[in-house]
């Protein structure tokens, strides 16, 4: 298909998306993201039944943290799409991206490298 | 077991906020149960209030932790040096393991990070139910297993009231009637006749009614040594 996405999304695979812990979510704002995706199945098409409905529960959760924190509950999303739908992901990517560029960098990583200024 | 749920994030950040050194203190018992005290928990709050902190520009150092109960002082001296290298402690164990945190270390500032419910159930995952309310004398016997107590909205021991209504109390069409629950069993159980007697008041001196509790059972205690024997 040669779509083209940003090449700066850093992808981490994980076997389903049930797997992604909540911690996981605010990790990756700890150490700089300025912003994260989560990328399921379908709804009602998870191979292990519940995971890509759990981890829509975490990003809510990670969403009114974020929020809370200061960081920007817009910074994390989730998105369902299946695995062949190629043309849905490169859409999505662009999109998130755009997002993210509009928030502008987290205040995380703006604080790290004021500190490390 | 011991029923909490997390306080707000915004309500621990404004406990803390003009504190450096943060611990977050866990506890592997009940509170990791209903999953709102243990080590995941402990995490995500020391994430959420190190992402608070450096948005903020704050220096800081939150370190998380949990120990096996809060409720027993030999674990609780396990966190001696974490606590004594912390300005504030937020303990996410129950209301027993923050007291008991607060009167080890005395010296520190402890906060609530849960607020604690209730002694209930699993009903299902996310779903607690209270089930004793800790009167001190238990009565489940002549209930047919379900306690008046704590599943009565108005604690009485000769129900139903007239506020039970196809099953439910009036409080809420959600909730059931502990009485009409107990009525059930026991016809279930061929003891109605047991519903149609009277019970006596109870004794509410065992409950809250007679102030904080203690309890004292010298089966348990350390034996002292008997005056006259070789020790002595």
């Amino acid at each position: 298909m040669r779509l083209q996405y940003p090449t700066h999304i850093h992808i981490i695979k994980v076997p389903c998306t049930g797997r992604v812990d909540l911690f996981h979510l605010l990790q990756a704002f700890e150490q700089g993201a300025d912003g994260v995706f989560v990328a399921g199945c379908l709804e009602g098409d998870c191979h292990y039944m519940h995971g890509n409905l759990f981890a829509r529960k975490r990003v809510e959760r990670a969403k009114d943290i974020l929020a809370a924190t200061g960081v920007g509950r817009d910074r994390v999303e989730m998105y369902n799409l299946s695995a062949g739908q190629g043309t849905r992901w490169a859409e999505i990517c662009r999109e998130f991206d755009e997002r993210i560029k509009n928030l502008g960098p987290s205040p995380i990583r703006l604080a790290h490298d004021k500190k490390a200024a | 077991m011991i029923k909490a749920t997390p306080k707000p994030l915004e309500e621990i950040i404004n406990y803390v906020k003009d504190f450096n050194k943060i611990l977050v203190a866990g506890c592997d018992g009940c509170v990791t149960v209903c999953e709102a005290g243990g080590m995941k928990e402990a995490k995500v709050l020391g994430s959420a209030l190190r992402l608070y902190y450096t948005q903020a520009g704050k220096d800081h150092e939150v370190v998380e932790t949990t120990i096996t109960r809060q409720c027993d002082k030999e674990y609780l001296a396990e966190l001696k040096d974490m606590v004594e290298n912390a300005d504030a402690v937020i303990s996410i164990a129950c209301g027993c393991g923050i007291q008991y945190l607060t009167e080890m270390y005395n010296d520190k500032i402890v906060f609530p990070g849960v607020d604690t419910h209730f002694m209930g159930i699993n009903a299902d995952r996310g779903i607690f139910e209270e089930r004793c309310a800790g009167c001190g004398q238990c009565v489940l016997a002549s209930t047919g297993g379900i306690c008046p107590i704590a599943r009565c909205s108005k604690r009485m021991l000769n129900g139903p009231c007239g506020g039970s209504e196809a099953g439910k109390c009036e409080i809420s069409k959600d909730t059931p009637c502990g009485w009409h629950l107990i009525y059930e069993r026991l016809e279930k159980l061929g003891q109605v006749d047991s519903f149609t007697k009277p019970v006596d008041p109870k004794n509410w001196r065992t409950s809250r009614d007679g102030g904080p509790r203690v309890i004292i059972r010298e089966d348990l205690r350390k034996a002292e040594p008997q005056h006259g024997s070789a020790h002595s």
